[in-house]
């Protein structure tokens, strides 16, 4: 079985600069995977290449077995794109814009599937307004549907929930995530650290053109093992027990195993602190995340 | 297999951009027509006369009619592309499984059906002020076709190369207009002092007009077998070049 998504020494340079500096990647068939990485780490550039809206340099890309230059039709077929920007058409309503789309890919009579993805994106009762006249949450929705149009096996969304509401994101979310149970590929970038962490299966991170980290969302958040104990105390504690102030009047912890934590909470009782709310954080991945950009 | 071709999607998208708002794109060029043409055959109509006995008001018509077409086939691909590329939605197209061949046919069926449109408005709202011959007809369908495919692909030349509207605005005045308005739309070049006839040979819309002329009248400055060749050279290079262009995504797929 053909893989997903395959990119082999990708290279892009915009003249002095290298956008992508050597990328190799495979994305399995059915995988809701992320793709993160700081602003200007190359996301979009890759996302790009595979559409087809840039050339690569150097290298080559595929998306299910197409190469995106060679079979460019085949590939394109394969892939559905949600651009980060929030771009329309404002001669046309949300109804013609996904059925000129549909058209743009060959298919004429979809009108039961323009339906289905219209209720399912909470479009039906906006369907007949022009465009221009809808919120901006609304047009992210049809940005979703327009890339959903042709029913394609992998869908690539850059940062489709960058500034919407809440309602929004979890129509979304349930949404694409029964269409990866169904079989399609996923790839996701995201600033919302806690959605890939929640969606995804494996996550890519991208610093300054370079693949930094691929791994399992598993594998990545167990890199760091130090848990935190937040509490809230009586009053200052000594030095000596090694807590660190935190948010909100609390104090911080950081320990890797329990007897750790046991010896902490006996030098409290030992200076006779009294703590009134105590929590434990585990390991997310925008700490993981974070270390990981530091660290390359 | 793959589905049939998005050709057509794109034609139709293209054909109905425009007459959503006809009112500016068909309306307000035939109304501008008939108002050069009112001005211009009211003040020139007793003092020239072109062709032996053409009045100037028929000798005016034709040049107007293709006038007309060139700009509204240039202003189609040209202001669609444009917009597309600054609103950021030219993306719907470009994602999709489109060849370069497809597009460009796309765009320019669709301006010159825009510029027939607009013809067929001038030449209903003229034909009340001047008898027109048809001497022959089928001299008009080739130059009409040929002559707004060439407007039609330098609109997408420009409508790729410019990326603010200043700059397709620098194209559209600094380089359509004047080959349109010293094409012999308003006059016979035999009425030029020498130079200025030399200088309208190196026009190509010179030949246009004076080729789309002779298919209403039987009379042409110049024989209209050099117009066609003229033209048909012209079509071919443009294409070519506007074909070389967005095979290659020029300004399109960076």
């Amino acid at each position: 079985m053909s893989a997903a998504i395959r990119v082999q020494g990708l290279v892009k340079e915009y003249r002095q600069v290298r956008a992508l500096d050597g990328i190799d990647l495979e994305i399995r068939q059915g995988e809701f995977f992320g793709l993160l990485g700081p602003n200007g780490a190359g996301k979009t550039t890759l996302i790009s290449i595979l559409a087809g809206l840039t050339r690569a340099t150097h290298g080559t890309a595929e998306v299910m077995g197409f190469d995106v230059v060679r079979d460019y039709r085949a590939s394109r077929l394969a892939l559905g794109v949600v651009p980060q920007e929030l771009v329309y058409d404002p001669f046309f309503t949300a109804r013609e814009t996904l059925r000129l789309q549909s058209g743009y890919f060959g298919i004429h009579r979809n009108d039961d599937w323009i339906d289905y993805i219209l209720h399912h994106l909470g479009l039906t009762e906006h369907a007949d307004k022009n465009m221009r006249a809808l919120s901006g949450g609304m047009k992210r929705r049809v940005l979703v549907a327009q890339a959903l149009v042709h029913k394609p096996p992998v869908i690539v969304l850059d940062e489709p929930t960058a500034g919407v509401d809440v309602d929004l994101r979890q129509t979304l979310w349930t949404f694409i995530q029964s269409l990866n149970r169904e079989g399609h590929t996923v790839v996701l970038t995201t600033h919302y650290l806690e959605e890939a962490e929640t969606l995804c299966e494996r996550i890519a991170m991208l610093k300054q053109g370079r693949l930094v980290a691929l791994d399992s969302t598993r594998n990545l958040l167990s890199r760091r093992h130090e848990q935190q104990a937040r509490l809230k105390l009586n009053r200052v504690p000594p030095v000596e027990i090694g807590l660190k102030p935190g948010p909100d009047e609390t104090w911080l912890y950081g320990f890797e195993t329990f007897s750790q934590l046991e010896s902490m909470l006996a030098s409290i009782r030992m200076a006779g602190l009294e703590i009134r709310e105590m929590q434990l954080i585990e390991p997310d991945l925008e700490d993981v995340f974070t270390e990981i950009i530091r660290a390359s | 297999m793959l589905p049939i071709s998005g050709f057509p999607t794109l034609l139709y998208k293209e054909l109905l951009r425009f007459w959503k708002v006809s009112f500016q794109t068909v309306l307000a060029p035939v109304v501008t027509a008939m108002l050069y043409l009112l001005i211009f055959s009211h003040v020139l109509e007793e003092h020239v006369e072109a062709y032996p006995g053409v009045s100037y008001t028929a000798f005016l018509v034709p040049g107007l009619i293709m006038m007309s077409m060139l700009q509204n086939a240039f202003a189609n691909s040209s202001s669609s592309l444009i917009q597309s590329k600054i609103t950021g939605n030219i993306i719907f197209v470009l994602v999709a499984p489109l060849s370069y061949l497809e597009f460009f046919a796309a765009y320019m069926l669709a301006s010159v059906i825009r510029g027939v449109v607009v013809g067929i408005g001038v030449g209903l709202v003229t034909v009340w002020f001047a008898d027109l011959p048809l001497v022959h007809p089928v001299w008009l369908v080739f130059f009409t076709a040929l002559s707004t495919g060439i407007l039609a692909a330098l609109g997408i030349i420009a409508g790729m190369w410019a990326e603010k509207f200043d700059q397709l605005a620098a194209f559209q005045n600094f380089l359509i207009m004047p080959l349109t308005f010293l094409s012999g739309v308003f006059y016979s070049i035999h009425s030029l002092p020498a130079f200025w006839q030399a200088a309208s040979h190196w026009n190509p819309v010179f030949y246009m007009i004076d080729g789309f002329r002779w298919g209403f009248f039987g009379l042409s400055d110049i024989p209209p077998a050099t117009s066609l060749l003229v033209v048909t050279v012209c079509f071919v290079a443009i294409s070519g070049f506007t074909l070389l262009l967005l095979k290659r995504g020029y300004k399109l797929r960076h």
